[in-house]
């Protein structure tokens, strides 16, 4: 907004870079208030994600960042993690495929549950929705990026403690997604239950889509390309 | 000249020769061993065994001897330096001497002396105890029969009048072990209730070692309620299956073989196809690998001989380290007392070492003797250097010997690197001189995880005390650091609120 301003209206160049660098300043502070926030949201949800989205206090940069940082917390998590206590086969994983199943379902599933509830008065915009998602997976980063290094200073008998705080990291997640979709849409508890499954329909019905299209594109674009060789090879 | 040009040509002919010698030197090229590593890939290494020879109906001169060649033969046995071969098809038993690397048939046994049916018919195995007395299991005739070293019988042992056998049954013994005691273990066919057992006199005793019925929740629910009767009555029935084949060791274990099983219940160790019972019964086969024994982990898809490992036979060494006979591709596996896999070979076709129809092994010594029931034929193998440093490692450990046997584990480490067994021996060699560090890094590459956790307890503990200085000095400065600057502010704090209070008066 403020680049758009400063282009139209010709101002001082000293001024313009001052209130550049003063919005820029002040974006600064409200993507940091709003990483902040995440800590709120994750052990007040239900306050928490009600004001993320509705007094705006989370920031599309500050859920990119945890979505991010979740994808690398479970690359990180395969590749370091002591082996005691992950079968990993390091030397056959691929970084990129690892986060692109990662987050591959996640968008999915995002979609999957704005296209459900936008046609059953769901509250929430995609763009709530992917908020209170990637906001969903704070816990998940928190816990199991330290985790991490604690594997390396446990042995395998104390494993247990490394198993339980995993499962707690992740049932806390699944947790904060409940109630997160329940504050964004505005739903009671049975009607997000509800909507939690519809939307793994929903997702499985994209997929299915996604395939049926990509193999019907793969078809056409070899009937084309034999047409052309065809063709190609009786000009010859 | 003349005396050159043939030393000369003598030389050729001998060059011509060498590599012929030098690749029957480097071992069997027709098979080949291998190990399975973590990620369950079959990992190639040197030979474990190699063919020492190939005993047939021609090397045994019996052409000559009978005029009858050896003809689908189901069994054997080794007693010392004695092989009993159960010739079935044409209801003989041959003894086999063996001297060196010479083996020579020392008797045909066709009939006892003193019985009332004195002849065998279709004997399916035979087990000689040390005083030398043989059982023959005696399929035609439904007995085992018993006679001693110089071939006078003693007694049958027939069908059980118990009434937990049932009668409308034919008695039909196809193999059978003595413990000690002269107590009689039959493996019968169509006979599920496990092994039949007689005490020495000859009474029957019960069944032992029962395969148990394993059923799925799901598959109970479909087939009580989604069935109709017709469907059940052609569906099999839950019935317990038999064995395949058994084998006593030393200490009076019975090792029973299994064939018959889901391919899925593998590797959760649902189908137990190799089991140890013990007097009860009872399997306490020890299984401390990632996978229990169970042969081939993996199959090629769409190969000639798709399908799991059908464990024919088994035989124990020393030391508890057993190799189980695979028929569906004609190898051999040994395991060690821990149930981990020490080496895997064979394969199927014609040539040296390989089987057409494996049906039975046993061993003498570190020997291991093969019997091809289509070639008619015993393959015995030799253990390479490779093999017997293996061997040799595992029982030096067993003994309490550790260092020894890191050695021997380095030496095996030197000829396969690719060997998680001799990284985990040296690790546990090198734990017992306290050097944790350096033990992690084998059980690391062990895949060791229990070992590993234990080597890493003692690092971890060692090194607390190494450093517990600066650990303690880190823990007071991130304990007095935030406590000072909490301190500092609260004092700057009052010195503003007081200033404040100054300008404000």
């Amino acid at each position: 907004m403020s680049l758009a301003k400063s282009a139209n209206k010709p101002l001082p160049a000293a001024e313009g870079k001052a209130a550049r660098a003063e919005a820029r300043r002040a974006g600064g502070r409200r993507y940091l208030a709003s990483l902040r926030y995440s800590l709120y949201v994750i052990t007040h949800p239900f306050d928490g994600f009600w004001d993320l989205i509705h007094e705006k206090r989370g920031t599309l940069a500050a859920a990119h960042t945890f979505l991010i940082l979740f994808l690398l917390t479970r690359v990180l998590k395969l590749m370091l993690t002591s082996f005691q206590f992950i079968t990993a086969p390091v030397q056959y994983i691929n970084v990129f495929q690892q986060m692109g199943s990662l987050l591959l379902p996640f968008l999915i599933l995002c979609v999957a549950n704005w296209a459900m509830t936008t046609l059953f008065d769901g509250k929430g915009r995609f763009r709530d929705i992917y908020m209170a998602m990637c906001y969903a997976l704070v816990p998940y980063i928190l816990i199991q990026l330290p985790m991490i290094l604690v594997s390396n200073m446990l042995t395998y008998e104390e494993g247990s403690f490394y198993q339980v705080l995993l499962s707690f990291s992740v049932i806390w997640c699944a947790f904060l997604v409940f109630v997160g979709l329940m504050q964004v849409h505005d739903y009671g508890p049975g009607k997000t239950v509800i909507f939690l499954i519809v939307t793994v329909v929903g997702a499985s019905i994209i997929i299915f889509l996604l395939l049926t299209f990509f193999s019907l594109l793969s078809d056409a674009a070899s009937y084309f390309i034999s047409m052309y060789r065809e063709i190609f090879f009786r000009l010859n | 000249m003349k005396a050159f040009r043939r030393v000369i040509s003598l030389l050729c002919l001998l060059a011509l020769l060498l590599p012929g010698l030098a690749a029957a030197e480097d071992g069997f090229s027709t098979s080949y061993t291998y190990t399975y590593d973590y990620w369950e890939e079959p990992q190639e290494s040197p030979d474990a065994y190699r063919v020492a020879t190939v005993i047939d109906s021609m090397t045994l001169g019996l052409e000559n001897l009978e005029g009858i060649r050896i003809s689908k033969a189901q069994s054997l046995f080794v007693r010392d330096d004695r092989i009993y071969l159960c010739d079935t098809s044409n209801n003989r038993i041959i003894e086999i001497l063996r001297e060196g690397n010479r083996f020579s048939v020392r008797r045909v046994i066709r009939e006892m002396k003193g019985a009332e049916i004195s002849t065998f018919s279709q004997p399916y195995d035979v087990f000689v105890d040390p005083e030398g007395n043989l059982y023959v299991a005696d399929f035609g005739n439904q007995r085992v029969a018993k006679m001693d070293r110089d071939l006078n019988w003693v007694q049958d042992f027939v069908k059980p009048t118990d009434a937990t056998f049932d009668q409308s049954l034919n008695f039909l013994p196809k193999k059978l072990v003595v413990d000690v005691a002269g107590r009689v273990y039959a493996l019968c066919q169509n006979v599920n209730k496990g092994l039949v057992k007689y005490e020495a006199d000859g009474t029957f005793s019960g069944f032992i070692g029962a395969n148990t019925v394993s059923i799925s929740m799901g598959e109970y629910i479909w087939k009580r309620y989604f069935q109709t009767k017709e469907q059940r009555a052609q569906t099999a029935s839950f019935v317990p299956t038999e064995y395949e084949n058994i084998y006593i060791d030393e200490d009076d274990f019975i090792y029973a073989t299994n064939t018959v099983f889901s391919e899925y219940d593998l590797k959760y160790d649902n189908a137990k196809p190799i089991r140890r019972l013990n007097s009860l019964g009872t399997d306490i086969l020890i299984k401390n690998d990632r996978f229990p024994p169970i042969g081939d982990l993996t199959w090629l898809e769409g190969s000639d001989n798709y399908g799991p490992s059908k464990l024919t036979d088994i035989t124990v060494l020393q030391n508890d380290i057993y190799v189980a006979l695979d028929r569906t591709r004609g190898r051999l596996f040994g395991y060690d007392s821990q149930g981990i896999l020490l080496w895997a070979f064979g394969t199927k076709g014609n040539v040296e070492g390989a089987f057409t129809g494996a049906v039975s092994l046993d061993h003498m010594g570190y020997d291991l003797l093969v019997l091809d029931q289509l070639e008619n034929s015993i393959t015995v193998f030799q253990t390479t250097e490779y093999g017997q440093t293996i061997y040799d490692a595992s029982e030096t450990y067993l003994e309490g010997r550790y260092d020894e046997s890191a050695e021997q584990w380095r030496n095996v480490l030197k000829m396969n690197a690719n060997y998680p067994l001799a990284f985990r021996g040296i690790g546990r060699a090198v734990m017992r001189q306290n050097r944790y560090e350096e033990a992690m890094d084998y059980f690391r590459l062990a895949h060791d995880r229990e070992n590993y956790g234990r080597a890493f307890k003692l690092f971890r503990k060692e090194w607390v005390e190494r450093n517990i200085w600066w650990i303690v000095l880190l823990l007071a400065a991130v304990l007095i650091v935030p406590l000072t600057i909490g301190r500092v502010k609260k004092l700057k704090g009052e010195v503003v609120a007081h200033e404040l209070g100054k300008v404000r008066k």
